[in-house]
């Protein structure tokens, strides 16, 4: 199909334009769920699609359409010039050196999810259900695997061309324990354990006999008491860093916030484009990569959606600003170098400056180390809720988990735990950066943003990390 | 549109074999976005759409497979007939599915929109904006969605509408944020809602007030309090969180004393908002699903499969069990005595970035955000800076709710994630005492 589109797009390729692009995505999925034991109708979805992008004199438009016959791709590309001769615009769009690459990517694969049958991986979902089920206090449960499958095909109007396919899987359980007014959750989150390959990411994650720990976890929370509310150290596991980073450095160092794009959906930044290079964004144990370069995290690619070639880039060294998260629009409209972001989440929606890896390098400290050196904190992991302003500096967030430090050792666990902070001072009370032990490559399917609105995929890993000084709660 | 999906669904019809079903729904668009950026465009450009969703069922098995159309007959009808291949492939691995339910009883419907849209509003909204820091995007353009299956009913709706949401922006984060939707653009108002907003972002150049953390008296906009129930609306309603001890709404269905204020009846209005009144199982909604009544829990939203789980009736409600088309009724409070009433406290416009402190308790937290504005002896004094809330909903609109007013607003739901949303909500403004600010 992809030689077919390109014959017919050098067909349709109008005259005299400053430039032009065609995006293909093609993505094939498939989600398997078990629900309290009981298979919910498989859901499988095949789209496919195009996007055609044209700068001409100064302007920009674009036409998506999954009508992929030559007819449609020049109705298509009729459409994107006629946008393109609008006016106004904010900057002049022939003046950025658009890419013209030509290159490949794969995800690495060890087991395809087609190496077992639908019948097979129902059974291991019933397996794992069935762990869930302890007693009348687990109210709900829920196992599912997601499967998806991408190939892209990015040409130009001067034989750019690059090809990308990917694999991923995203694996999920979900436990619900109740008791009277008290509801508590325990998951294996599919907004946490998604990873570019095949089924062996069920090894590589645990998720085999996870059910049953959970569902142990949710029980000890349901008898736990709630969190203290009281100003503590407070140590991170990486399914919760993963959420910290996304929010409070991830999100305010996307160029087009900084820019103003979002102001009116996602939000602005408190991040300037004069701090770049010299702000103290956190403590000296703070390192931040664009990593595109692990081959099993969620957002690896060789180019982003504007045909950049991605590179391993430090977004923040020993707590200094350095790089923003912008592709090649942003770049020319600040004159800053950044990295290659642009990304759609699908054929229907054009690229904006994205996250994609972005990731906490590892430091030095041991997990016992990290424990034995507080006086009185708390260890909190997996997210369950999070909220910031748009300025991307006051958040809350909460978790399903809470164990009290004191004195260097794990103590009681505690439910509802939640803390607040300013994200322009928490990342300079970190205090210390866990070791490789304590490192895990996670990833976020759901990151919304954009006018039109766009969900994608971003990877996030983290050692545990230690603040000082949070100011901590929990429920009612 | 509505003729291919129909010629379609006959195609469907001659696909199947032995005692098999189908139902499939279509849900398509022909969009137009605009993006804005300080008054200029940012990225215009065009989306046409076309998904189908195929549920094969064979006895008590069902498996469901989505596409994307070309719009190409000849197309449209090979991948058709290769998913239905596939489906049935995958049908042979299944075990019955207790909780499978879908409509028997055949209920046509149409409902036909009619294209009013403006050949050229664009050319209007950049005159009337470039000379400010305006941001947003103009949607426009036709939503479509259809219902077949193979026991011959057929359900149709169209609108044809466009939504311009936007922000004038005074400095960093302080903005006024305004929207204009509808089917037929009119001129006059689209300029009296710029007036508006200007005259609001006059106010946003005073210098900004800051408080200290604690309760304040406020008044929530409807645009704010639609957040709140947005919020609400994620696991709120529905009657599998309901069983499942996850709703937010978990203190009001466990314990009969907890309640919200009398004023508070809140109601999924089918008939008055502008979603399809039919769902993907061919049931037809009822037009109105009290859901909660004279601040008493009333009723669930029902999916076809929580009513089979559960053995209750369904309602039409969609896989989520999310409402879809929020009323909240009028109070008696006039709308210009807000200021005076509020005294001294805070203006909320809009909320932002909502989520549960403790869900089981309904305490949410959120973000202040745009013009939201320090009052005192009732004058607007000057624009607060962005302010942390943490409250639960049984004092917003329960214990400390002071009133609601009488006049509604009629907001449109502008989200178009994978596709533009036909969510709506009809409310009124809130008057609440002792709201509390965090951080």
């Amino acid at each position: 199909m992809q030689n077919l589109i390109k014959q017919r797009f050098y067909k349709v390729i109008p005259h005299q334009v400053d430039f032009c692009s065609l995006r293909y995505l093609e993505e094939r999925s498939e989600k398997l769920l078990v629900r309290k034991n009981v298979a919910e109708p498989p859901l499988s979805r095949h789209d496919v699609g195009v996007m055609l992008t044209v700068i001409d004199k100064g302007g920009l438009g674009y036409a998506a359409t999954s009508d992929l016959s030559e007819s449609g791709l020049r109705e298509a590309m009729r459409r994107a010039q006629l946008w393109a001769k609008r006016e106004k615009t904010v900057i002049d769009f022939s003046k950025v050196a658009m890419p013209q690459e030509r290159g490949s990517y794969q995800s690495v694969l060890e087991k395809p999810w087609n190496s077992l049958s639908i019948a097979d991986k129902l059974d291991l979902l019933h397996s794992e259900s069935a762990q869930c089920y302890l007693n009348d206090k687990i109210v709900d449960w829920q196992t599912s695997l997601w499967f998806l499958q991408t190939e892209q095909l990015y040409l130009t109007h001067e034989g750019g061309e690059i090809r990308q396919s990917h694999q991923y899987l995203i694996p999920e359980i979900r436990v619900i324990a109740n008791q009277g007014v008290n509801t508590q959750y325990r998951t294996f989150s599919e907004s946490t354990y998604g990873r570019q390959g095949g089924l062996e990411i069920l090894d590589h994650t645990g998720f085999v006999g996870k059910g049953q720990q959970l569902a142990e976890e949710a029980l000890q929370l349901l008898a736990a008491p709630n969190c203290p509310s009281e100003c503590m150290d407070i140590m991170l596991a990486p399914d919760q860093m993963i959420l910290q980073i996304h929010e409070s450095i991830g999100h305010p160092l996307e160029l087009d916030r900084i820019l103003g794009d979002e102001r009116n959906y996602a939000g602005t930044s408190f991040v300037t484009l004069d701090m770049f290079g010299t702000y103290q964004y956190g403590s000296p144990l703070l390192n931040v990569t664009f990593d595109p370069t692990l081959p099993e995290q969620l957002a690896s690619y060789g180019f982003d959606d504007e045909g950049l070639p991605a590179e391993k880039t430090y977004i923040i060294r020993e707590g200094v600003l350095k790089t923003p998260l912008g592709g090649v629009m942003s770049q020319a409209r600040t004159g800053l170098s950044g990295v290659a972001n642009a990304r759609a989440m699908s054929w229907n929606r054009p690229p904006i400056d994205r996250m994609a890896n972005l990731n906490v390098e590892q430091g030095n400290s041991t997990l016992d180390e990290m424990i034995a050196s507080i006086e009185r904190g708390i260890f909190m992991k997996t997210n369950l809720s999070w909220s910031i302003d748009d300025s991307r500096n006051k958040f809350q967030f909460g978790c399903e988990w809470g164990q009290l430090i004191e004195k260097g050792e794990l103590t009681q666990v505690v439910k509802n735990p939640n803390y607040r902070g300013i994200s322009a001072t928490f990342w300079r009370n970190l205090k210390k950066v866990g070791n490789q032990e304590t490192f895990e490559v996670l990833g976020v399917p759901y990151c919304g943003k954009g006018e039109p609105n766009q969900i994608i995929r971003v990877g996030h890993a983290s050692p545990v990390c230690l603040f000082t000084d949070v100011d901590v709660f929990g429920g009612v | 549109m509505q003729d291919y999906f129909y010629a379609l669904a006959d195609f469907m019809d001659k696909q199947l074999q032995d005692d098999e079903v189908y139902l499939c729904e279509l849900t398509a668009e022909q969009s137009e976005f605009v993006r804005f950026n300080q008054g200029h465009i940012r990225q215009p450009g065009s989306v046409e759409q076309r998904y189908l969703e195929i549920d094969l069922i064979k006895k008590q098995c069902c498996v469901t497979g989505q596409l994307a159309l070309s719009g190409s007959m000849h197309t449209d009808h090979e991948r058709v007939a290769t998913l239905f291949s596939e489906l049935r492939d995958k049908l042979q691995h299944l075990q019955d599915d207790p909780y499978l339910f879908y409509a028997t009883e055949v209920h046509s419907t149409e409902s036909i929109g009619t294209n009013q849209l403006p050949a050229e509003a664009l050319t209007e909204i950049v005159s009337s904006v470039q000379a400010h820091d305006f941001v947003g995007i103009y949607a426009s353009g036709g939503i479509f969605t259809g219902f077949a299956n193979s026991l011959g009913q057929r359900n149709w709706h169209s609108s044809y509408n466009f939504n311009l949401d936007w922000s004038f922006y005074h400095s960093k984060d302080k903005a006024v944020k305004s929207a204009y939707a509808g089917c037929h653009w009119e001129t006059l108002i689209f300029q009296d809602k710029i007036t508006q907003a200007l005259a609001q972002l006059e106010i946003l150049k005073r210098k900004p007030h800051t408080i200290t953390p604690g309760p304040y008296r406020v008044y929530l906009s409807p645009t704010a309090l639609y957040e709140i129930l947005q919020l609400l609306s994620w696991d709120g309603f529905g009657l599998k969180a309901q069983r499942t001890k996850a709703s937010a709404l978990l203190k009001m269905l466990e314990t009969p004393a907890q309640h919200l204020h009398s004023s508070v009846t809140l109601t999924e209005n089918t008939a008055q908002g502008i979603a399809p009144a039919f769902q993907s199982e061919g049931f037809i909604r009822p037009a109105q699903v009290p859901l909660i009544s004279q601040g008493v829990y009333d009723s669930a939203l029902v999916s076809p499969r929580s009513a089979k789980e559960y053995g209750v009736k369904t309602n039409g409600a969609n896989d989520e069990e999310t409402p879809l088309s929020f009323d909240l009724a009028a109070g008696d409070f006039q709308k210009a005595d807000i200021l005076k009433t509020l005294d001294t406290g805070i203006y909320i416009n809009n909320l932002w970035y909502l989520n549960y402190s403790d869900r089981a308790a309904c305490r949410m937290t959120g973000m202040t955000r745009f013009a939201t504005f320090w009052v005192e002896k009732g004058e607007i004094v000057a624009p607060l800076n962005v302010m942390r809330f943490d409250e639960t909903l049984y004092n917003i609109l329960g214990d400390k709710l002071i009133a609601l007013t009488k006049e509604r607003e009629f907001i449109i739901e502008t989200d178009t994630y994978e596709k533009r949303s036909t969510g709506s909500a009809r409310l009124p403004g809130a008057l609440v005492e002792d709201f509390s600010f965090t951080l």
